[in-house]
């Protein structure tokens, strides 16, 4: 199709693929590939997909050359790569949340959320103090680290300047990077000083969980504050209004649902944190819901103790496993479904 | 181009609505405004020098307009008047304004208070995000936790709504989100916030540059009426602007890029536009630089 001639360099495309093309070459590279695999009498998943692109991206290429030019070609080859490489990055958490779902829900009962785990040794029993304890220490933890955090945030948006504010930043990224097992160490040995060591209490773990949300929170409500436009702040100086009534009234309000979405990911980030909480709130079977008294169970070290000590019945104890790995999903699911809200009630949009 | 922008008194465009608000005659005093005088001022960023060594006087009941090429400080000028150019982190002012014989520099002086002195109106409408309409205009009150009857709320928002010339446009949706007006209904709205905290002095960066004529229009209107009560200053990039709605000019330009920016002249609108005393004005205003 000729559209019109420019300084005699035409316009023209030579063909054109229909654009089916791609699907039907690599739904048709998939059939040849599986049907040579099963002749050879090893036909497995991942070899299949892995032949299939190479050979299809191929296969497109020198299709593509031929009836549309090399820079069509290239693009397409491009095209192929990048769509792989989002496959790849998905594909183990759809692996993932697949196997979680179909493993979860055979204890996904009632019993799981009304039961704990006191006096179970074979089937049965539930996770109810492990569901308690996720959310006690948690929310804790939260209460903690979001002024801390959120307070941080703003001295390093509105009030630090040069040597300190950069050295801050630095090393609040550097505590980003804290395993979280140091976390639950130090959590353990600063109240092991003042209570003696073998402490176990739901604070404490709340705190190693502080340690690593804190920068989380820090990180995230910086990149927030910083696009709150100056031109709000300087309307709020012009009317007269002192600087920390400008960043209380105008600066937080406007960056609200930013904020919120940065401790949501914060949470989301500790609340399935299983080592640190070994150590420092320990393991129990019962439910205890006073986090400054006694052991606390939470879902991720539950998941872990039935895995590791199944017991008797061990399909049992597996999917107890599951059901409470399958909860936990559940849990930031809802948190995240929250924040959304949140965004979209207070939302606002910055300009 | 020997096109000398005609010199007209800022024609009065009272719509029916707005009969009886304002002023009648050309010149009127509702109130009596603040002076500001300026003595000497020097505007640094960091190491690099500005404005260099302006003094003029601003006079009350007066619209002061501010021309001049891009980057030769009018801006930047404009906002050591209520004390926001040290905001800038590494800003710094040396010289003396001073408002009705007080120096706003003073030892003992709260910029907090010089600003509410001292209005200002920004280049692109920011009316706050998180409020409405009302809220806007009654900002000022309200982040200053100031306490107000709600009859006095309502008073202060109508007058200041209708000062700025928008309260029959609004008056059925002060509810509604302020960033949800059109771009000249903000630009007012920005204006009935500033005023809604009585300042004596009006100033205002570019206020129209966002706008387009017809709202500019509204905007020059009204700044004609506002200064039966306040003391304006406004820059403008637009000479026909400055030309319309100023009683007073300041031209202010830099020798070359790099060096501060002064001011050439400062008089009459009148005198400026058609009988400059300096060439580099007459060649700015007749459009042969700029």
């Amino acid at each position: 199709m000729s559209v019109s001639a420019v300084g005699g360099a035409t316009l023209t495309r030579r063909g054109v693929l229909p654009s089916w093309t791609p699907y039907a070459v690599v739904l048709g590279v998939a059939a040849c590939v599986a049907a040579l695999l099963a002749a050879a009498g090893n036909l497995k998943i991942v070899p299949l997909i892995a032949v299939t692109l190479v050979v299809s991206a191929a296969v497109i290429y020198v299709m593509s050359r031929v009836v549309e030019g090399s820079r069509r070609a290239t693009d397409r080859l491009v095209t192929l790569s990048i769509t792989t490489a989002f496959g790849l990055a998905v594909a183990p958490l759809i692996s993932v949340l697949y196997q979680v779902f179909k493993r979860g829900l055979a204890r996904f009962d009632s019993a799981f959320f009304t039961e704990s785990a006191r006096g179970v040794i074979g089937a049965g029993g539930g996770a109810s103090h492990a569901i308690w304890g996720t959310l006690i220490i948690t929310g804790c933890a939260t209460v903690i680290s979001v002024p801390i955090g959120i307070m941080a945030a703003i001295y390093l948006t509105e009030y630090g300047r040069g040597r300190l504010r950069r050295s801050i930043t630095f090393f609040v990224d550097v505590m980003t990077g804290i395993p979280s097992i140091v976390a639950g160490l130090f959590a353990y040995a600063l109240f092991a000083l003042f209570l003696g060591p073998g402490t176990r209490m739901g604070i404490i773990g709340a705190v190693a969980l502080s340690v690593l949300m804190i920068p989380i929170v820090i990180r995230a409500s910086e990149e927030v504050l910083k696009i709150v436009p100056t031109h709000l702040r300087e309307a709020s100086y012009a009317l007269g209004t002192p600087k920390w009534r400008t960043i209380t009234k105008v600066v937080l309000p406007t960056a609200l649902a930013g904020l919120v979405t940065g401790v949501m990911i914060a949470v989301a980030r500790i609340i399935g944190e299983t080592a640190p909480l070994l150590v420092t709130t320990g393991v129990i079977d019962s439910t205890n819901t006073n986090p400054f008294s006694g052991r606390m169970q939470n879902l991720a070290v539950y998941a872990f103790g039935e895995y590791r000590n199944p017991g008797v019945q061990r399909d049992a104890a597996f999917d107890r496993a599951w059901a409470a790995a399958l909860t936990l999903i559940l849990i930031v699911m809802v948190l995240f479904l929250a924040a959304r809200l949140v965004y979209r009630r207070f939302g606002t949009e910055i300009r | 181009m020997q096109a000398i922008p005609p010199v007209e008194e800022p024609r009065r465009r009272v719509s029916a609505a707005n009969a009886g608000q304002g002023p009648d005659a050309h010149h009127p005093v509702v109130r009596e405004a603040k002076t500001v005088e300026v003595k000497d001022v020097n505007l640094y960023y960091g190491d690099f020098h500005a404005v260099q060594d302006v003094s003029m006087r601003i006079q009350p009941n007066r619209v002061t307009a501010l021309i001049g090429s891009s980057g030769c400080g009018k801006t930047t000028f404009l906002r050591s008047i209520n004390r926001m150019h040290e905001l800038t982190p590494g800003a710094w002012v040396e010289g003396e304004v001073t408002i009705d014989e007080d120096d706003i520099y003073g030892e003992a002086v709260d910029p907090v208070a010089v600003r509410r002195l001292v209005g200002m109106v920004f280049q692109s409408p920011n009316p706050f995000p998180t409020m409405s309409v009302a809220e806007n205009v009654i900002a000022g009150v309200t982040l200053n936790n100031r306490k107000m009857s709600k009859q006095d709320r309502d008073e202060v928002i109508e007058r200041s709504l209708r000062g700025a010339n928008l309260w029959d446009e609004v008056k059925d949706r002060l509810g509604r989100p302020g960033a949800g007006l059109s771009g000249g209904q903000q630009q007012r709205l920005c204006i009935a916030r500033a005023i809604a905290v009585e300042p004596e002095i009006l100033l205002m960066d570019e206020p129209c540059s966002a706008l387009d004529p017809i709202a500019t229009l509204a905007i020059e209107d009204l700044i004609a009426e506002l200064k039966s009560r306040y003391t304006i200053v406004i820059v403008t990039h637009n000479m026909q602007q400055a030309a319309r709605a100023s009683d007073v000019t300041a031209f202010f330009n830099l020798e070359a890029t790099g060096k501060p920016g002064r001011l050439v002249e400062i008089g009459p609108t009148e005198t400026i536009f058609t009988t400059p005393a300096e060439k580099a004005t007459e060649d700015y205003v007749s459009g042969r630089f700029g």
